[in-house]
């Protein structure tokens, strides 16, 4: 069973940026994502916003294997900031686990 | 077994903080492609290389040992590369670049700088004081390292008065357009791709090329920072018919390349579908971006020519 911890949102939501809590789950951005990462970012995104922060943190390679590339934001219906939430996760992880 | 994430990161930002650059480059291998230019030092208008089309051979040969690497016993060492890396320069051992490879790449820098000088305009370049942009680590998150790096490039800028900086590959012009000005207060500086501003000149053709190529827009330049119709009045003007691949322009498929310093095998992956599309269209891709250039050109194993778009550009316009 995972932990909730509600203060995980606050340790990734660096700035009014990280607007995950805009997604509403319709799965565009998997359907055509090129690395193929179903993950990525609408799961991860709701992690996050729920504070399961141990089911974000068991998926660093999928947050470190996105391209950045925009192919998800350009078709997101609800105009989420894809690529820098990612950045964010990225930060926190770098943070967090790797100490860098 | 993949590499070790956090410890490449490290490894990279590393570098970075105490190098000035993700890989290392001597400054010597940094300017020589500006040799006999007679560009003059600094000025109000400069081009700003930010080291991205110096540092692919190093980042080829760098992604050949990493290849190596990842499958192998010496993925584990990876984390005692990151220590020995604070006090040796590591990755300039294992990252030995090709003489002819340098050659290319430092020539497109060459047609750049002389398509602007047709185009008129005055510029000059900060030879050993130029820095890398950064990009990478942005990329990869590490903003405490990044913003030092950021406030370094720009007191650059301004020890030499520049108000106008010309890019030459997407991700510095992102980086100083759309990415510095949030981490520098006051950020002053006009920053445009030579694409745009040879379109915003004006510059006519010379030549007539009776050519046609498959265009392969940078998800950077298309999605990031909306530089889609340039590269096409270019070659259009120059009499180049361009065609268009599947997913073109702002949906434009990513060449793989970010995956590169992590998972060089995705990386590949991704850009062999990119040259599939890419051959459907035509046998000759173009790529306006070092890093979809070198990633897309290793996929293309000789199948299909990729080139960049400043060699096309030289032979109409010079």
């Amino acid at each position: 069973m995972a932990l909730v911890n509600p203060s995980f949102i606050d340790e990734v939501k660096r700035s009014d940026e990280f607007n995950a809590s805009a997604c509403m789950n319709c799965g565009v951005c998997s359907a055509i994502c090129p690395m193929g990462i179903e993950l990525l970012p609408r799961k991860l995104f709701r992690y996050v916003l729920l504070g399961i922060g141990e089911k974000v943190l068991n998926n660093i390679e999928a947050i470190y294997s996105c391209l950045l590339c925009k192919m998800c934001e350009v078709n997101c219906p609800a105009k989420v900031h894809i690529a820098e939430n990612v950045r964010s996760l990225r930060y926190v992880i770098n943070k967090k686990v790797f100490k860098i | 077994m993949t590499l070790p994430t956090g410890d490449t990161i490290g490894i990279l930002a590393d570098n970075l903080k105490l190098r000035n650059s993700v890989l290392p480059i001597s400054k010597e291998n940094a300017i020589r492609w500006a040799k006999g230019l007679e560009l003059p030092r600094g000025g109000e208008t400069i081009l700003y290389t930010g080291i991205m089309y110096q540092l692919i051979p190093y980042i080829a040969a760098m992604s050949k040992a990493q290849e190596l690497i990842e499958d192998s016993w010496m993925a584990n060492f990876v984390s005692v590369g990151r220590y020995v890396n604070k006090l040796i320069n590591v990755s300039g051992f294992m990252a030995k670049p090709s003489e002819s490879m340098q050659k290319s790449y430092n020539q497109i820098l060459v047609n750049i700088a002389l398509l602007l000088k047709e185009a008129g305009v005055n510029f000059g370049y900060l030879y050993e004081e130029e820095l890398y942009s950064g990009a990478l680590i942005y990329d990869l998150g590490v903003d405490d390292i990044l913003k030092d790096h950021v406030h370094k490039v720009y007191n650059t800028f301004k020890k030499y008065k520049v108000k106008n900086v010309i890019t030459v590959d997407p991700h510095t012009t992102n980086m100083l357009r759309s990415v510095y000005p949030a981490f520098i207060e006051g950020y002053d500086l006009y920053v445009k791709s030579y694409m745009e501003v040879l379109v915003e000149r004006n510059l006519q053709p010379k030549n007539e090329l009776t050519k046609e190529v498959v265009i392969h827009d940078s998800c950077v330049y298309a999605r990031y920072e909306n530089v889609l119709k340039e590269q096409r009045t270019l070659l259009n003007r120059a009499g180049v018919t361009v065609k268009e691949p599947a997913d073109s322009g702002r949906f434009t498929l990513c060449c793989g390349g970010p995956a590169e310093s992590l998972f060089p095998k995705k990386a590949i992956v991704n850009a062999k579908k990119r040259v599939d599309q890419i051959k459907n269209a035509a046998n000759n891709g173009v790529t306006m971006c070092p890093i979809c250039f070198v990633n897309l050109q290793k996929a293309a194993n000789d199948e299909i020519t990729i080139d960049d778009i400043s060699n096309y550009l030289v032979q109409a316009y010079l």
